[in-house]
């Protein structure tokens, strides 16, 4: 029994979300132009709730939701900390204002009569993004992420052309990483008889020497690390950035990017533990390294890249590996901050920067770097908005990205691995190489025409408010008084510090 | 000797068979340049999948402790009365729901197909991939 | 369009379609107690199939429309999710997502495990079949259908 309605929030969110998908499609059939406008409201009070949700979480303990009044070894629980809430929050502020974004550009990209079918996916994508965020059932979150991939694939393809080959690439890898990670949970079941993630932590504690738990680990971290587009599992993910519309390539850089990376996050820390990870930590150090392997590679092949999205594509998987670089170090509370600090971070800056490209295909159609010579004068808000979000991704105080990496720097320094601090140094320089082209071109590059054409207010909204927060947050982070609160989400993690 | 391992191997032969499949299923995704063939390598490498997770569930034979075999999950009373086993029913409705996702995943491959074949009037990947290069962006 | 049908395909297949409908509500309502929604819409939409597999894909599409199609797609979920939230709200945000017990207007008349089977047989199951065989139907007209021209061709003939 349910104490307090803040407690039904976490389900009502996403079962309303699919019924209100399901509603779009029916309203579909006898008016286009409402899909959209539903579609805005829901995911609006979706936030809303959010809001509540982690209010809740912060000052009377986490949430536990038993769905049907099953008791949780058997029923699926639904839990909330403050891990969950942060990232819930995340999702569907970043996913409110896609949808903002969303209308005008898809409405050129997209032929009309496809519009309600786009609403109704791109409701369901969000509600089963928020279900992997906030379930507490492993083979749930196979489900709703399921949910959220089909999304996916199918909203990649509605733009047509190459994006088929991309979707379906996608698709078949995003397939196969299911399938992994499917496999893996079926391992863990073998040994452990649970599905449920705190139930299934608490029986393998005992178990961590077994070779099923070692399998169903492997697995599980290479299905979500191919979902995540962790490196070098990221082959599917650049060309399906760069195909995409550009509505769906913002919502998938900040939403289904950061569902994944919170599964996995979820799943080594809350499921695995710590303690699993010290008794292999030879093994687990490998991780580092390759996220180091990673950054420089990524940073490389973003530099050699002519098509705009394509760089933002390669610059996310760089990011990623900022994340599991800062979880692999969880002996140090900085490092993890750090990881969990680009959540946001990341999602606010490459959401601002594919939102500017997103905006300057739309009134230019320029995809190419080359191509985007003087263009400040042109359109000076989406550029400015383009590069604040560059400078928060290169990472320049006292923006958001300089905290990610403040934070992550001091990890390293806490674990005494200078070389790692070394790279995130030349990672750092790496993304001024590839950023200060785009930058050269758009304010130092004189170009053929300076009458003035801005995108439609819809569009640059969100453009500008992301471009303000990526300000506002960095400032917000350094003032040190969300200090506390990633003190406690690390700990919700299951993360103890001695 | 080689009777003991004959019989070690046997005694879990649906897990290997689920490994031979999951195996075939996994080749034919990587290795083969036709993308139909690789949604067909995949629906087998989940078929395996589905036969590993339906493994789980049986007991098995339990000659051993000479209660024969395990029974469906539904209450019956003689079953009951002689102790006898019954399977683990939650696999199974694991797998029920695998199966449906795999339906809609092989449901949006097949669109995704139809609609890359309108495209290019193939589907060989190599031959997508020069025409992509032919057309540029 | 004008080949010749065959009559022992033809009278076969229209006597079959109501005993598979009957064995698919059968399969959906039929049993005590949970399950069978699935494989009961699956058993209906295979009719559907087979009428348009035997009388062509117009003939089919005369009998459900593609409108008729997305309307008890989305009519399915919303019994199902509809009988979720019903709980909640029925119980004054007490009771859970699909707590079947807490459904007081049944609940109060028949008792609360009465109430709980009623639900999953009578909306939820149906529901899921509802979903399921529209969806199944549709997929198969999606994957079957030629060309939009081709298909315009072939109403002219």
């Amino acid at each position: 029994m349910i104490n307090t309605v803040v407690e039904q929030f976490p389900a009502l969110i996403v079962t309303t979300g699919v019924f209100s998908a399901f509603t779009i499609l029916i309203l579909g059939l006898l008016s286009r132009k409402i899909c959209y406008y539903i579609v805005l409201i829901v995911t609006a009070f979706h936030f809303i709730l959010s809001i509540f949700t982690l209010q809740h979480v912060l000052t009377k303990g986490r949430i536990h939701y038993w769905f049907g009044g099953w008791r949780p070894p058997w029923g699926i629980e639904y839990v909330v900390d403050e891990l969950n809430a942060y990232s819930l929050i995340v999702i569907l502020f970043l996913g409110l204002l896609g949808i903002i974004f969303a209308k005008r550009s898809v409405e050129k990209e997209i032929e009309e009569r496809k519009l309600p079918t786009f609403y109704t996916v791109m409701q369901l994508l969000i509600s089963g993004c928020c279900g992997v965020v906030v379930t507490g059932d492993v083979f749930n979150l196979f489900v709703l992420a399921e949910v959220a991939s089909l999304s996916t694939y199918a909203l990649i393809a509605i733009a047509g052309g190459k994006a088929l080959r991309a979707s379906y690439n996608y698709l078949i890898l995003g397939s196969i990483a299911i399938c992994f990670y499917l496999l893996g949970i079926g391992f863990l079941y073998a040994v452990t008889g649970t599905l449920n993630m705190i139930d299934m932590r608490i029986i393998l504690q005992n178990l961590y020497e077994n070779k099923m738990v070692h399998v169903g680990f492997v697995l599980v971290l290479v299905g979500l690390g191919i979902k995540a587009a962790v490196f070098p599992l990221h082959t599917w993910q650049p060309d399906a950035y760069t195909y995409a519309p550009s509505a769906v390539t913002l919502i998938m850089s900040t939403v289904v990017a950061k569902t994944f990376v919170y599964a996995l996050i979820r799943l080594i820390f809350s499921v695995f533990t710590v303690n699993f990870l010290e008794l292999y930590i030879n093994a687990w150090n490998l991780v580092p390294w390759l996220m180091g392997v990673a950054i420089i590679v990524a940073s490389i092949l973003a530099y050699r890249q002519n098509n705009i999205k394509r760089m933002l594509a390669y610059s996310s998987i760089v990011n990623v590996a900022y994340i599991v670089l800062g979880i692999s170090f969880f002996n140090s509370q900085w490092s993890l901050s750090g990881a969990l600090v680009n959540i946001l971070n990341h999602a606010v800056a490459k959401g601002c920067a594919f939102a500017a490209v997103g905006a300057i295909v739309y009134k230019t159609g320029i995809k190419d770097v080359g191509a985007l010579a003087g263009l400040a004068n042109k359109m000076p808000y989406t550029s400015g908005a383009l590069l604040i979000s560059m400078l928060t991704l290169i990472g320049i105080p006292p923006s958001a990205g300089f905290v990610t990496k403040f934070y992550l720097a001091i990890g390293c320094l806490e674990m005494q691995n200078y070389l790692m601090l070394a790279i995130i140094l030349l990672g750092t320089l790496l993304t001024l190489a590839y950023f200060l082209r785009v930058i050269e071109q758009l304010y130092f590059r004189e170009g053929n025409s300076t009458q003035k054409e801005e995108v439609p207010f819809s569009m640059l909204a969100p453009t500008m408010f992301l471009a303000i927060l990526c300000l506002a947050i960095g400032i917000f982070w350094l003032t040190g008084i969300p200090l506390e609160f990633l003190k406690k989400s690390i700990t919700s993690m299951g993360v103890i510090f001695r | 000797m080689i009777e003991a391992i004959f019989e070690k191997f046997f005694q879990h032969y649906n897990f290997w068979a689920a490994v031979v499949i999951i195996f075939i299923g996994i080749y034919a995704t990587i290795a083969k340049n036709n993308l139909f063939k690789k949604l067909l390598g995949l629906n087998i490498f989940q078929t395996g999948i589905f036969l590993f997770f339906i493994s789980l569930g049986d007991i098995g034979s339990l000659e051993t402790l000479g209660i024969g075999d395990a029974t469906p999950p539904i209450i019956w009373k003689p079953a009951e009365e002689r102790g006898y086993l019954y399977v683990n029913p939650l696999p199974h409705v694991l797998i029920l729901t695998g199966i449906v996702v795999a339906a809609a995943t092989t449901c949006v491959a097949l669109a995704l197909l139809i609609r890359i074949h309108k495209e290019y009037g193939t589907l060989e990947e190599d031959e997508i991939i020069e025409l992509e290069a032919i057309r540029g962006d | 369009m004008n080949v010749k049908r065959d009559i022992i395909v033809d009278t076969t297949s229209k006597k079959m379609m109501p005993i598979i409908l009957a064995f698919g509500l059968y399969t959906m309502i039929g049993s005590k107690g949970a399950g069978g929604g699935f494989q009961g819409g699956c058993i209906i939409a295979a009719a559907f199939i087979l009428h348009s597999l035997i009388f062509g894909f117009i003939e089919g599409r005369k009998k459900i429309p593609e409108s008729w199609n997305t309307f008890f797609k989305s009519f399915g979920l919303h019994l199902y999710c509809g009988c979720g939230l019903l709980s909640i709200i029925a119980s004054n945000f007490v009771a859970e997502f699909l707590n079947y017990s807490a459904f007081w207007p049944i609940a109060n008349l028949v008792g609360t495990h009465e109430a709980r089977a009623m639900q999953v047989e009578l909306i939820i199951e149906v529901g899921i079949g509802i979903t399921v065989f529209a969806a199944f139907v549709s997929m198969f007209y999606d994957l079957a259908w030629k060309d939009d021209d081709e298909l315009e061709d072939e109403v002219i003939k």
